[in-house]
């Protein structure tokens, strides 16, 4: 500490930069603190407003069951639209972006088809729901139709789909497509045993992104699967071609998301904002249940897939 | 001080070498008598308007070791995938002339490339097993052509890694252990027993040791000495020593003013180290260029 000719350590010079790492350093983690609060506060209002609500006989009744009333139906329609989403959207979506990522190459026609994908990523979702109802309901004389909403649903989450599966199959390394090919696989052998395997992380991420949406999404399904409340399911029924039955795809399919919508737009009654609060609170879960359902299914894709 | 310097080889004296490997005239064992396996003539590669490499004609035997040396940017990596046509995976790549297989050109079109790196194998720089298990890694090639029963990928997983030196160090967790959890020697042998599991008859190199410690590049060697014997090695090296270990017969390429790589001088190890007819072989092997 005294005047030596040794340099002290505790260099005055490098105190503006120590006191820009710590000012980084506060920054960044207050960002991430904030992100983590916000989704943190979300699911606790929600937790609180749905105390009381959120019971086994609120998710398993129907709506006209009791003064309360339940919301079975409007869950599985939930269920199903995404089931029924993921369907069409999956393997189109991976298909595209594996022919994007693999096959299509730099030019024109795959400069054009990025533009479409943007374009149509950022078309307002409620414009996607007009364009369903003219589309499917009008034209096509359906009606308000599952089927219809996820038709247009898919439209609207293909890009983004096709978008982030040729993302993460580019990720794969070049070195690992030489190695298969290098030893006499074809092109399709190395894509399939190689290429798409290693790209399940990604692949699962671009799902999970796209299954939100659908969970989320109301404007889309507004115009295309109806508002109608659904009385009760007979869920014995498996006549596909009567609309009565729940595991038909040609009747109106009111989701979570439409109907907490139409409930605090439109209802009418002492319960209506208890409904609301519990429908949202278990909306996040299964948001949340599938994140989690998915990223464990992802790693036991990957696991089977690369060390059968 | 002495005007020469002395090479020690303390890593070469502590390593178990069978004795003819330990050798350093592995160019003088006599190479098999019978025909060529390899022969390009004129061959040229370009990618777009680069020339990379320029009328290269030559021949290479059944059963021995060909070494291509020479400077970064000499054409010699470029030149070996166009024998398992690994060029046509880079767009705008152009190869002229001819590249004989058997007498088979297989720069011909209708050359299934398929067919074609089932009997040329490759190694690669850095190894590159697949993130699987290590049984699954040299079962890969056997099972893309087909070969599905247990007991045959078995035996021929077992045969592949014995032949590969590896299997003694991998025999208990075949099936539980990925292939990227060995070493990068270990990795490297792997990528040599996958390979060999599609049963080659020509294999490919391209700096197999570049990226491995002295010890683990000196058991490459001897497995390449020991594999002689049933294939066909072209090995590209930067590092002459072992081009001189291993090879008998070395190819010395250097690049022109325009930077597109050529053929200087090939012929026999032995010779192109101790008394190449071309200056430029003899500047760049005693250190004076490159």
């Amino acid at each position: 500490m005294s005047a030596s000719t040794t340099p002290s350590l505790h260099l005055r010079g490098s105190r503006r930069s120590i006191l820009a790492d710590r000012a980084a350093t506060v920054v960044l983690w207050g960002t991430g603190a904030f992100v983590l609060l916000l989704l943190g506060s979300i699911i606790v209002h929600f937790g609180i407003a749905a105390w009381g609500v959120v019971s086994p006989s609120f998710v398993l009744s129907d709506p006209s069951d009791t003064a309360l009333g339940g919301i079975l139906p409007i869950l599985w329609n939930s269920i199903y639209m995404l089931g029924l989403t993921m369907l069409i959207a999956v393997p189109v979506g991976i298909l595209g972006g594996i022919y994007m990522s693999e096959y299509a190459g730099d030019n024109k026609l795959t400069e054009a088809i990025r533009f479409a994908e943007e374009a149509i990523s950022s078309v307002p979702s409620i414009v996607v729901g007009l364009f369903g109802l003219i589309l499917f309901v009008d034209n096509f004389h359906m009606g308000f139709t599952a089927l219809g909403g996820a038709l247009a649903l898919t439209m609207f989450n293909l890009p983004l789909m096709t978008r982030l599966s040729e993302q993460a199959l580019r990720a794969v390394p070049q070195d690992e497509r030489s190695a298969s090919l290098a030893l006499g696989a074809t092109k399709w052998q190395t894509i399939q045993h190689v290429v798409v395997p290693l790209a399940i992380p990604g692949l699962v991420t671009s799902i999970i992104l796209t299954a939100g949406r659908v969970f989320g999404e109301a404007a889309v399904l507004l115009f295309t699967a109806g508002l109608a409340t659904p009385a009760h399911y007979d869920f014995t029924n498996f006549n596909l071609g009567d609309p009565a039955s729940p595991w038909s795809p040609l009747r109106p399919c009111t989701t979570m998301a439409v109907y907490i919508y139409k409930l605090q737009s439109e209802g009418l009654g002492i319960y209506v904002s208890k409904v609301v609060d519990g429908s949202a609170a278990i909306l996040i879960s299964m948001v949340l249940a599938f994140n989690l359902g998915a990223r464990l299914v992802g790693r036991l894709l990957t696991r089977r897939l690369t060390a059968a | 001080m002495h005007a020469t310097a002395t090479y020690p080889e303390p890593v070469l004296r502590r390593v178990k070498v069978p004795a003819p490997i330990a050798l350093l005239g592995a160019a003088e064992a006599p190479l098999d008598e019978s025909t060529t396996k390899i022969a390009t003539e004129h061959v040229s590669i370009r990618y777009g308007r680069f020339v990379a490499v320029r009328d290269v004609s030559l021949q290479i035997r059944e059963r021995s070791i060909m070494a291509l040396i020479g400077p970064s940017g000499s054409g010699k990596s470029t030149f070996l995938r166009c024998f398992n046509r690994m060029n046509d995976l880079i767009p705008g790549a152009k190869v002229e002339g001819q590249v004989c297989l058997d007498g088979e050109n297989v720069t011909d079109p209708d050359v299934s490339v398929v067919e074609l790196r089932r009997r040329v194998g490759m190694v690669f720089q850095r190894p590159n097993p697949f993130p699987m298990s290590i049984y699954e890694n040299v079962a890969y090639g056997p099972r893309r052509r087909g070969m599905n029963g247990r007991r045959q990928l078995d035996e021929l997983v077992e045969t592949s890694l014995k032949r590969a030196a590896l299997w003694d160090e991998v025999k208990d967790d075949l099936r539980r252990k990925s292939g990227l959890a060995l070493s990068g020697g270990q990795q490297q042998r792997l990528c040599i027993a996958r390979v060999l599991a599609t049963e080659p008859e020509v294999i490919l190199m391209d700096e197999p040791a570049s990226a491995l410690d002295p010890v683990s590049t000196l058991r490459i060697e001897e497995l390449m000495r020991e594999l002689r014997k049933a294939y066909t090695i072209v090995i590209v090296t930067h590092n002459m020593q072992q081009a001189a270990r291993v090879s008998d017969v070395t190819a010395f390429f250097t690049m022109a003013e325009d930077r597109a790589g050529y053929l200087v001088e090939v012929g026999p190890t032995g010779r192109i180290f101790t008394r190449p007819t071309e200056r430029l072989t003899e500047d760049y092997i005693s250190g004076r260029f490159g």
